[in-house]
């Protein structure tokens, strides 16, 4: 049971190739680590794996538990169980922050079935508790007006809400102090299972020192160039992405 | 109907007899719009040829009762059928009168006729004016008494039944001295088929320090055409706020004028529409500041859908004695189609020192970015779209600060956009 990545090559509309061939594996009940320079691909390579129409697939495949989801919509992926946190959220004026998670939720429901507003809302407080979340975000319109630090929460507290089989969060330390760093971490670990595969995507080794990945891969130029166990995180905050530059690499 | 008189019934006093004949010869000598005229820039004049519309007797009276669902527990709640009155219910506080119009102009004939029709309309449809002012049988008037203030909501319904029937529906609201009051004028078709016509005005006077909210939901059927002519005055310190809802109709023409009387007066003018189809609606605004030190705020927002067609223009117009004015008008459309179009013709004209107005006009797609956000939640295409229109007119429904009152509006709105989505949109 994994989200499995083989071969994977994707270029822009224009034809510019930014996925060169990746390959990884990310089994249940693990914790990923893809590190890697600015314009490495890392964040392509989440864009692709739920589905952004702006790049083109060109061969490889992705499978979810044996199954291409290559083939399927964006919002198909979605409800199959891969959740992507976005580095960048986009505001949506006029939605409420409870409506667009229970709308989230509605979709996964059969025609004609409607959520328990009460179990919902008990289940939406409990989890905005956790991530220290004030009652007011849930009235508010979804991220409209919220700090670079509530984004990322809000990216956090949809992830649990909707309880995914794989979750992949794009630089979700950017732009976090140390103390919101703290809380993401916390709604990360929460989530943690061994149902549950995940994948985090960062610049920057801090955010392992909150979430302790079990394997972290590098990343450049459209390929996993190194992969390890936690350690190379603090390699890699040592040296810098130099060893890149070096030839002959495993 | 445009060929003979419309014959006032002889109980109704002679003042008002001699309003409607004078209306019909003035009905008769207004020449009819034609392209080329400013106040019907871009308009369909075509949509103009009435001559196949008439009055047509009540018919399904109790089913359209029955049908006549809005607020839980409105103050008053009137349902009209083809202009004629079939139901009454209120829980109206003493110092309010809430009548149907006919019944008033016997019962409180001098307090109509000072407030009755008195704005010249300037927008284009003075012809149009003219023939309801000549034409109407019914309406509904609503007098509140100084410091009386109404908590609830005035619910009104109007139904058109019956294959190319003409209503003339009217509203006459007056508030007294630090009185309040809020009516809702509901438009609906018996059926979706019968092309019908109404020609509707309704006239607010806000008195001083009074609190005076109207919204008119119009959500008739799409082979239905619609005249909607709206004019409010607010007096010192009073505040009055108009909302329109449009989501039926295959035409509709709103002329809305508000005249800031006394200082401290201030109206809001809001609309929400959303056409779809092929369905057009033009809408003609002015925001007169007669007074000086008032304010006015203009909100409208359009999601056109499929081929639909807006024309906003608006003007603000400050008279030279009117200093101190704070006036404000947007108009924003969202183009929810490569098919559809949006016409915005914002205006303004100062004619008095130290105001401040602004006015603006934008049109914008739905961005991919926010597509792809809602759709990896799990959202379908369909969905994420009319949640990013809903949310898009939602600012302008909660201005109207009243729980009950918006709900109702989102009713009609979140029925549209199932309307919509059960066509494809």
């Amino acid at each position: 049971m994994s989200l499995h990545i083989q071969d994977l090559h994707a270029t822009l509309e224009n034809g510019t190739e930014i996925l060169k061939g990746v390959n990884l594996d990310i089994p249940k009940g693990e914790v990923h680590a893809i590190m890697g320079p600015n314009g490495s691909g890392k964040s392509t390579l989440s864009k692709v794996i739920a589905g952004h129409e702006s790049y083109i697939v060109t061969a490889g495949s992705v499978t979810q538990d044996g199954e291409e989801i290559l083939g399927k919509g964006i919002d198909e992926r979605s409800r199959g169980g891969i959740f992507l946190a976005f580095q960048y959220p986009s505001e949506v004026p006029g939605v409420s922050n409870a409506n667009f998670i229970r709308a989230a939720l509605q979709a996964r429901l059969p025609k004609g079935e409607e959520i328990d507003a009460v179990a919902y809302y008990k289940n939406l407080y409990s989890k905005m508790d956790l991530l220290e979340m004030d009652r007011k975000f849930t009235a508010r319109a979804v991220n409209e007006g919220f700090s670079g630090g509530e984004k990322k929460r809000n990216e956090i507290l949809q992830m649990m809400m909707l309880e995914p089989e794989y979750c992949i969060l794009d630089e979700t330390d950017s732009g976090l102090d140390i103390d919101a760093l703290k809380i993401v971490a916390k709604g990360v670990n929460a989530m943690r299972s061994p149902d549950r595969g995940m994948l985090l995507i960062t610049h920057y080794q801090r955010l392992l020192d909150y979430i302790k990945p079990d394997y972290v891969h590098v990343m450049a130029e459209g390929r996993i160039v190194r992969s390890g166990g936690p350690e190379l995180a603090h390699e890699l905050e040592k040296d810098g992405y130099e060893f890149l530059k070096e030839p002959a690499l495993a | 109907m445009l060929t003979t008189a419309p014959e006032t019934p002889a109980y109704l006093p002679a003042w008002f007899a001699a309003r409607q004949q004078s209306a019909w010869q003035r009905f008769l000598a207004i020449p009819a719009p034609k392209r080329g005229d400013e106040t019907w820039r871009f308009s369909s004049i075509k949509q103009l040829d009435f001559s196949s519309f008439r009055k047509t007797p009540v018919s399904g009276a109790n089913d359209l009762i029955a049908r006549s669902t809005g607020l839980e527990a409105p103050a008053a709640k009137l349902v009209f059928v083809n202009d004629e009155l079939v139901h009454v219910e209120s829980r109206l506080p003493e110092g309010v009168i809430c009548l149907p119009l006919a019944e008033a102009l016997v019962s409180h004939s001098d307090l109509v006729q000072t407030h009755f029709m008195k704005q010249e309309t300037r927008l284009g449809s003075a012809k149009f004016a003219a023939l309801h002012e000549a034409s109407l049988t019914n309406g509904l008037f609503v007098h509140v008494s100084d410091k009386v203030e109404v908590e609830g909501t005035i619910e009104v319904h109007h139904w058109i039944a019956g294959e190319n029937t003409v209503i003339f529906p009217h509203t006459l609201v007056v508030t007294g001295k630090s009185s309040k009051v809020r009516v809702v004028d509901i438009f609906r078709s018996a059926d979706d088929v019968a092309p019908g016509l109404a020609i509707a005005v309704n006239d607010l006077s806000a008195g001083q320090n009074s609190q005076l909210d109207y919204v008119a939901i119009q959500a008739f059927n799409e082979v239905t055409r619609v005249i909607q002519i709206n004019e409010t005055s607010a007096f010192r310190d009073a505040s009055a706020t108009g909302f329109i809802l449009n989501t039926g109709a295959s035409w509709a023409r709103n002329e809305t004028l508000s005249r800031l009387e006394g200082p401290g007066s201030r109206s809001d003018m809001l609309s929400v529409s959303i056409p779809a189809h092929e369905q057009e609606y033009d809408q003609r605004t002015f925001q007169h500041h007669v007074s000086e030190g008032a304010y006015s705020d203009l909100l409208y927002k359009n999601s056109l859908y499929d081929h639909a067609r807006t024309i906003f223009s608006g003007l603000i117009f400050v008279d030279k004695d009117a200093h101190h004015t704070d006036a404000y008008q947007t108009c924003r459309n969202l183009l929810m189609s490569d098919t559809c179009e949006a016409n915005s013709m914002p205006g303004l004209e100062i004619n008095a020192d130290q105001v401040k107005c602004s006015h603006g006009s934008t049109s914008s797609q739905i961005s991919d970015e926010e597509i792809f956000y809602l759709r990896a939640r799990g959202i379908d295409p369909v969905n994420a779209r009319q949640l990013i229109a809903r949310g898009f007119s939602v600012d302008v429904v909660e201005r109207l600060k009243n729980n009950e009152v918006e709900e109702l509006v989102l009713k009609f709105i979140d029925d549209k956009f199932a309307h919509i989505s059960s066509r494809g949109a």
